[in-house]
C-alpha cells in the first residue's frame, strides 16, 4: 500500500512552533551557495584573516580549497590550541532504546527494518551506568530510537536521573522535544542536546524521510533553539555527510549553529561529523562522496569558522584517523563504545544502527591520547 | 628587599600566577617548580575528584589552590562552584569567573559583581576576572574583592596588552592588587605589565602552547621579576624626539 506522506515542511499537532528566524536564514544562504564560484585567492584570503566570515567560510568549504588542506590543518591546530590546549574529552554514548517510528531511507534503525528491538528496565540501567562508571568516564551521552511510544520523556527522564548519579555530564541524543519537555530533562540531569539534521535540503530531506515525525523538517531544525529555551547548556550539530552535497550540509550546519550562537552567546556549540560510507572500491566515483580527506576538509572548516566550538570525533571512524584528528581539530572522543542497546554489561537487548570502527577501550583510548601528548579530561561541567 | 604579593593576607614571593587549563597534567608539577608560581589555578569543572585525571593530584602541595568558577553564567552558579571548592579543601581562594559568551569567553562585568559580594560576604578571598572598567573595579572594591584581575585580551589570544590604557587607569585608581589575567602571550608583555604597576601576571596558554614549556614558564618568571625589579627602581624618562638641548628655550636668560 503507497503510504500518504505528511508534507515534511509542516508541524504535525503537538509539536511546538518557537518564534525564529534561523532557518529562514540558513536556507536562504544555503539557496544563494555555489561554491563553484570560489577561487584559490578566496581561500588564500581567508585563511589569513582573524576572524572568517560565512563568505570566508564559504571560501574553505570549496573545492578551491581542496589543495590548501595543509594549511587549513596548520590554522586549525592553532585555533584548537588557543581554545582548548592540551584537552581532548571523553565519553561513551549508551543505547536506551531503539525502537522507531521513522522510515528513514538510509538508517538501520527503520521501522521496516527487521532487527531486534528492545530497551532496558531500570536495574539493567543500572547496571549499564555502574559498569561504564567503573571505566572512569563522566561524560555520557543517552541515545534512543525515535519512538514516543516505546521510549517517551518519561523513560528518558528515569534513565537522566540515574545517570545524573554516576556522572557529571549527562548528555542527549533522542528525538527532538517540546520546551517543556526539554525543561523536564534538565530538571532530571540532563545538560546538552545533539540533535542532527541529517541533510539541511530540505527536498532531500523529504525524500529520504519517508514515513514518521521525523519527515517534520522545521520541527528537527529548531530543536537546538528549543533545547536552550529549556535552560540545557549547549547542543550539538550535525548533517550525516555523504547524504546529500557534503559541501553545502556542512555549510549549512555551520550556519544554523553560527546563528544559535550569536542569539544564545552564552550556549556551549559543538559538531559532530557523521558520514555515509562511500561503496567500497568506488572511490572518485561520485564528487559528493565523503572520503576521510573530505571529512577532514569539513572538520577543519568548521574548526576555523567557529574556533571555540567543540567537535567530536566518533568511532565510525578508523582509530590511524581519530588518532590524527584530535588536538589538531576535534576536541572530544567517545571510548569503549558499544552501539547496540545496552551491551557493557547486561546482554545486548537491541541490534546495532551502525558498525563502529574503533573498538578500543576506555583505557585504550587514554593511553593513545597521553602517548599523542595531550591530556585526557573526563569531566568539563559542574552541576550547581 | 621585602617585597611580597598581599592577596587576603597571605603573603606571596611569587608574582606569576599558573593557570592550568591547557596543560598535560603530567608537567603542571615541572611547569610550577621552572616557574616559581607559589598559587595555581584550578577549575572545579575539570577537577574529577576521586576519578581519573584529577588534577590535585598533579599540583604540588606547597602551592596555594585557586580554583575559578569557570562554567558559570550567573553570581549564583559562581557562589555554588565556589562552595563546591571549599567543601572539597581547596580553601578559601577563589577567583570569579562568570562568562556567558562562548564566542569571546569575555567576563560579565555585572554578576562578577554580585558574585565578589555574594562571595567575600561568605568568607572567600575573591578574585575577580573582569573587563578592565573603572566603575566596576570600584564596585568590586566595595564589594569585597581582594584583588582585581582585568584581562589584557581575550583569553588564549596570546594578544598582549590590548587594555593597556584601561588597566593604568585602575592602576592609578584602585587601591587593590592588580592582576592581569587573560591575552598575555610572551614573557616580553608580562615584563611591560609588571613595569607599569601590575601587581601579578596571571598566564595559561602562552605557557601551555610553547614548545619547552617548563622553559617557558622559566621565561615568565624570570620576565616578571625583570619587571617588577625595574618598577620598583622606577623607569627613566623616555623623550619623544631623541636628545634634549639643555634649555633650548630659556637659555637665554641671564644668571
Amino acid at each position: 500500500m503507497a503510504l500518504h506522506k505528511i508534507d515534511h515542511m509542516t508541524y504535525l499537532d503537538g509539536m511546538e512552533a518557537i518564534d525564529s528566524d534561523i532557518m529562514d536564514k540558513v536556507l536562504e544562504h544555503l539557496r544563494e551557495y555555489d561554491y563553484r564560484q570560489y577561487t584559490a585567492q578566496d581561500v588564500q584570503r581567508a585563511l589569513v584573516k582573524e576572524q572568517l566570515s560565512i563568505d570566508d567560510y564559504a571560501a574553505v568549504l570549496s573545492p578551491a580549497a581542496m589543495p590548501y588542506l595543509e594549511q587549513m590543518a596548520q590554522r586549525a591546530l592553532q585555533e584548537t590550541r588557543k581554545h582548548f590546549g592540551n584537552s581532548v574529552h571523553l565519553f561513551t554514548p549508551l543505547y536506551i532504546a531503539n525502537y522507531c517510528e521513522n522510515l528513514c531511507a538510509y538508517c538501520g534503525f527503520n521501522y521496516k527494518n527487521r532487527i531486534r528491538r528492545g530497551k532496558l528496565s531500570a536495574d539493567e540501567l543500572e547496571k549499564e551506568l555502574q559498569a561504564i562508571a567503573e571505566t572512569g568516564l563522566q561524560d555520557i551521552l543517552i541515545l534512543t530510537g525515535e519512538s514516543r511510544r516505546q521510549s517517551g520523556p518519561a523513560y528518558i527522564g528515569e534513565a537522566v536521573k540515574m545517570a545524573a548519579k554516576y556522572f557529571y555530564s549527562v548528555s542527549l541524543e533522542i528525538y527532538p522535544l517540546n520546551i517543556d519537555e526539554y525543561k523536564f530533562l534538565h530538571e532530571c540531569g540532563a545538560d546538552y542536546v545533539c540533535v542532527y539534521q541529517e541533510t539541511y535540503n530540505p527536498d532531500k530531506y523529504d525524500e529520504v524521510h519517508v514515513d514518521g515525525p521525523k519527515r517534520v523538517y522545521p520541527y528537527r531544525f529548531h530543536a537546538q533553539e528549543r533545547a536552550l529555551m529549556a535552560g540545557m547548556r549547549g547542543v550539538a550539530f550535525g548533517a550525516l555527510l555523504g547524504l546529500d552535497d557534503y559541501r553545502k550540509d556542512a555549510f549549512a550546519t555551520g550556519l544554523h549553529a553560527y546563528f544559535i550562537q550569536q542569539k544564545y552567546p552564552h550556549a556551549e556549540i559543538s559538531f559532530s561529523v557523521p558520514r555515509l560510507r562511500p561503496y567500497i572500491n568506488n572511490a572518485g566515483l561520485s564528487p559528493r562522496d565523503v572520503q576521510e580527506k573530505q571529512l577532514l576538509h569539513v572538520m577543519l572548516a568548521y574548526r576555523l569558522f567557529m574556533p571555540f566550538a567543540g567537535i567530536t570525533i566518533s568511532t565510525r571512524e578508523r582509530p590511524r584517523f581519530r588518532d590524527h584528528v584530535i588536538g589538531m581539530v576535534a576536541t572530544k572522543i567517545s571510548a569503549g563504545v558499544r552501539v547496540g542497546v545496552g551491551g557493557h554489561l547486561v546482554e545486548e537487548k537491541g541490534d546495532e544502527q551502525f558498525e563502529i570502527s574503533d573498538p578500543r577501550s576506555v583505557k585504550e583510548i587514554h593511553q593513545m591520547i597521553i602517548n599523542r601528548g595531550l591530556q585526557p579530561v573526563y569531566n568539563d561541567y559542574v552541576r550547581v | 628587599m621585602d617585597d611580597k604579593l598581599i592577596l587576603g593576607g597571605h603573603e606571596f614571593q611569587s608574582r606569576f600566577i599558573l593557570g592550568s587549563g591547557k596543560f598535560s597534567l603530567d608537567i603542571v608539577k615541572a611547569v610550577v617548580e621552572n616557574g616559581g608560581a607559589q598559587m595555581v589555578t584550578l577549575a572545579l569543572r575539570r577537577a574529577n575528584i576521586g576519578g581519573e585525571e584529577n588534577i590535585l593530584d598533579y599540583i604540588p602541595k606547597d602551592v596555594t589552590l585557586l580554583p575559578n568558577t569557570s562554567g558559570a553564567r550567573n553570581a549564583e552558579e559562581a557562589l555554588r562552584i565556589a562552595r563546591l571548592a571549599r567543601e572539597i579543601g581547596c580553601g578559601d581562594f577563589v577567583k570569579v569567573e562568570v562568562i556567558r559568551d562562548s564566542k569571546y569567553l569575555l567576563p560579565d562585568n555585572y554578576e562578577t559583581v554580585k558574585a565578589t559580594e555574594l562571595l567575600a560576604r561568605e568568607g572567600f578571598i575573591v578574585l575577580p576576572y573582569m573587563y578592565p572598567d573603572l566603575y566596576t573595579a570600584r564596585a568590586l572594591v566595595d564589594a569585597g574583592a581582594a584583588a582585581v584581575m582585568p584581562l589584557g585580551a581575550p583569553i588564549g589570544s596570546n594578544k598582549g596588552l590590548c587594555t593597556k590604557e584601561f588597566i593604568r587607569i585602575l592602576l592609578d585608581e584602585i587601591d587593590l592588587p592588580i592582576i592581569v589575567d587573560a591575552g598575555i602571550g610572551c614573557p616580553s608583555q608580562a615584563c611591560e605589565a609588571m613595569e607599569m604597576g601590575v601587581d601579578a601576571i596571571m598566564c595559561n596558554t602562552a605557557v601551555a602552547t610553547a614548545n619547552n614549556v617548563a622553559l617557558m614558564a622559566k621565561a615568565f618568571k624570570l620576565a616578571i621579576e625583570a619587571g617588577r625589579a625595574a618598577y620598583l627602581a622606577g623607569l627613566g624618562r623616555v623623550l619623544d624626539k631623541g636628545a634634549e638641548a639643555s634649555s633650548p628655550l630659556t637659555g637665554f636668560l641671564e644668571d
